[in-house]
């Protein structure tokens, strides 16, 4: 038998994407396992994790997506943003440079993968008070400029983690609702709808479905 | 393609997979460029990689330093400051207390762990304007992953050798303590397996850095560790650093560092510093009479650490030489390895494939790792070193044989995959094997299926097509 334990109503991928060394993998861990690694390995290829909550009376299981962040890995993990409904993208506060580049992250993610999809800027290591190089109100507003979420976390002393984790998840869990009655009420047969039917059904055992938006 | 050149694929000798990069840089290979690059890429162009003059070949005796020339220097000098520059920004930052690099004690502290490579943390290559730049500074735990006792067969607390181990550990000093050792013989006594007295030089000999006339060794090691002392002083200026740091994550750095400037047709990839560990790891065990892993470095004298790690350096250029490809711009040796391992075990296990299939695993998501860290992040050090004596004693050991060795990998969990029905949990499985315990029996139950494999599908390359 599959290793479902638990019902869940909803699977959502969400991919965690960003420079090398800002944080994905001990958000992840953090996250799913509240695991903090001071020396975590590189990640390689791509890793994967998951967690299961409640949204409401919903249980969303959070199928999350870990990748290396080095340019080199870009051709191999671009496969790896399909059918994900939500993206965080993750930069270090202490380090300028991981936040310059965020807006060519946006742009691969926009390239790869669905428009509709959820994405949140993530400020981490806010651990380091001395060490910060990037105001928050300036991230702060880049988010709102462009549409994004955004929270500053830290994986290290846990500070926001599941905030931001249990924000996307609802935000997109709000995003599969308001489909449902958008396709629910059009006769169109998509693959979409399909899954979105099957997925609010959903039994353990059935294939889990990664929700398109 | 003719079934007679697909033979003769599998019996070529060891050419270099990755022969596409030699012919594209030998159009720009161009010696001795005077002028100044002013970016990274401008330096790769200009200067030859180390793999296009074969530099990392111990070919002519007499030309100790001409392969020094032919890299420019001044552009390497000038890469290599800024790389320092940037690194010496980074440890000024405050989070360098925190991580507390000039208080942490230079003592292993070995921490047990079954497939962790501790020192993952070390140079990379950026974008092109910021050419190798460091990570940032992480905790300075010198570590060093665990080589166990439990599957080691002659470590200190292991019960003593059998008969069989003792005659085979003789075989190998008969050899070794020839004039001019066989090498074919040698590789024939070590893919079953090197007993852990004599791995150190039989490593060096199998990877052709220690030549096997007895009378040239001396000397080539001398004039190899030089050269490697050499590249030290060229290209990682360690006259900022108040004395020279030997820790091992100090050591693993330049290694890498060095390793990474001389070829920048890759420059450094994530993963390729697991590579060094093996030969560290094993080269070090020569003075460690003791368990690795209570070892102090320190105890050590700067000559015999210095020595390691040229050795560990020319072994690594050595290994990485025959799969260039695996991490050039693309990564296509791998891209095409992982093909290459869907296809074989398409043939080999239909209902496994076809359950990746149903559940829309793709051998990319797994099997990346196996081909870029060589499955040293799925098994144990202990393993990855039974591993590698059989690799070395394989022509193409890291390159070809390494994909039988996955295939039989992947179906040894055969039951355990048919038994997930479900994406996730297939991928969380798969990138979680049970290894933790694996020792010499699991490795040997594995290598004899890959061989098996190898032999089935020797001359029938058609898999080998895309």
């Amino acid at each position: 038998m599959g290793s479902a334990e638990e019902d869940y109503n909803f699977v959502f991928k969400v991919v965690l994407i960003g420079e090398s060394g800002v944080g994905k993998t001990n958000l992840l861990s953090r996250f799913t396992r509240n695991e903090f690694n001071h020396d975590s390995r590189t990640t390689i290829g791509v890793e994967f994790s998951t967690r299961t909550i409640l949204v409401g009376d919903a249980v969303v299981k959070a199928q999350i997506w870990d990748t290396a962040g080095l340019e080199r890995y870009r051709a191999i993990t671009s496969a790896y943003y399909r059918g994900a409904v939500g993206a965080l993208v993750v930069f270090d506060i202490t380090k300028h440079q991981t936040y310059d580049v965020v807006d060519r992250w946006l742009k691969e993610l926009y390239d790869h993968a669905e428009a509709s999809i959820v994405v949140m800027l993530v400020g981490n290591k806010t651990d380091l008070v001395q060490a910060r190089e990037v105001p928050m109100e300036e991230a702060k507003m880049f988010a709102d400029n462009n549409g994004l979420l955004f929270v500053e976390t830290s994986a290290l002393d846990s500070t926001n983690v599941e905030q931001a984790f249990e924000t996307i998840l609802k935000e997109i869990f709000h995003k599969v609702q308001k489909q449902k009655q958008r396709s629910s009420q059009s006769n169109t047969v998509s693959l979409a709808s399909e899954s979105l039917e099957s997925a609010a059904a959903a039994q353990p055992e059935k294939r889990p479905c990664c929700i398109a938006l | 393609m003719a079934a007679e050149s697909g033979r003769q694929f599998w019996k070529r000798s060891a050419k270099l997979p990755g022969s596409f990069i030699k012919d594209r840089s030998k159009a720009n290979a161009l010696p001795m460029k005077s002028k100044k690059a002013s970016s990274f890429h401008e330096f790769a162009r200009n200067t030859s990689d180390a793999w296009d003059i074969g530099d990392d070949e111990d070919e002519d005796f007499s030309s100790s330093s001409s392969s020094l020339q032919t890299l420019n220097s001044k552009v390497a000098k000038a890469t290599a400051a800024q790389v320092l520059e940037n690194h010496s920004k980074l440890r000024a930052k405050p989070e360098r207390a925190q991580s507390a690099l000039s208080d942490m004690p230079t003592n292993c502290k070995v921490i047990k762990s079954s497939s962790e490579a501790q020192l993952s943390r070390t140079s990379e290559e950026a974008c092109v304007r910021n050419p190798l730049q460091k990570q940032q500074s992480l905790p300075l735990r010198p570590v060093i992953p665990l080589v166990a006792r439990i599957s080691d067969q002659n470590a200190s607390g292991a019960p003593p050798m059998t008969v069989r181990e003792k005659t085979r550990l003789e075989k190998f000093r008969q050899l070794l303590s020839s004039h001019n050792t066989d090498l074919d013989e040698l590789r024939k006594c070590s893919w079953p397996g090197v007993p852990r007295e004599v791995r150190p030089v039989t490593w060096r000999l199998l990877s052709g850095y220690l030549p096997a006339n007895m009378e040239r060794r001396k000397l080539t090691l001398q004039r190899k560790r030089e050269e490697y002392f050499g590249f030290i002083q060229q290209y990682y200026d360690s006259r900022n650093e108040e004395h020279h740091q030997d820790t091992y994550r100090q050591i693993f750095e330049r290694i890498l560092f060095i390793w990474a400037i001389r070829h920048p047709a890759s420059g450094y990839v994530q993963g390729i510093n697991d590579l060094v560990t093996p030969f560290f790891v094993v080269f070090l065990s020569e003075y460690v009479e003791e368990d690795v892993e209570n070892f102090d470095v320190t105890n050590l004298s700067q000559d015999v650490l210095r020595s390691i790690e040229a050795d560990s350096f020319w072994c690594m250029s050595k290994l990485l030489d025959g799969i260039q490809d695996n991490y050039t711009f693309a990564q296509p040796g791998i891209q095409k390895k992982v093909k290459a391992l869907e296809e074989l075990v398409s043939r080999i296990d239909e209902q496994v494939h076809n359950h990746f299939r149903k559940y829309e695993v793709e051998y990319l998501q797994f099997a990346f790792r196996w081909m870029n860290n060589l499955l040293m992040r799925e098994l144990p050090l202990r393993c990855t070193i039974r591993l590698w004596d059989t690799y070395q004693s394989e022509p193409e050991g890291f390159s070809h044989f390494h994909l039988y060795v996955c295939a039989a990998f992947l179906i040894k969990w055969r039951k355990e995959i048919l038994d997930e029905e479900d994406f996730q949990g297939l991928l969380m499985l798969l990138q979680n094997l049970p290894t933790i315990h694996w020792g010499n029996e699991e490795i040997g139950l594995l290598l004899a299926e890959a061989y098996r494999l190898k032999y089935m599908f020797a001359d029938a390359p058609n898999h080998y097509r895309r």
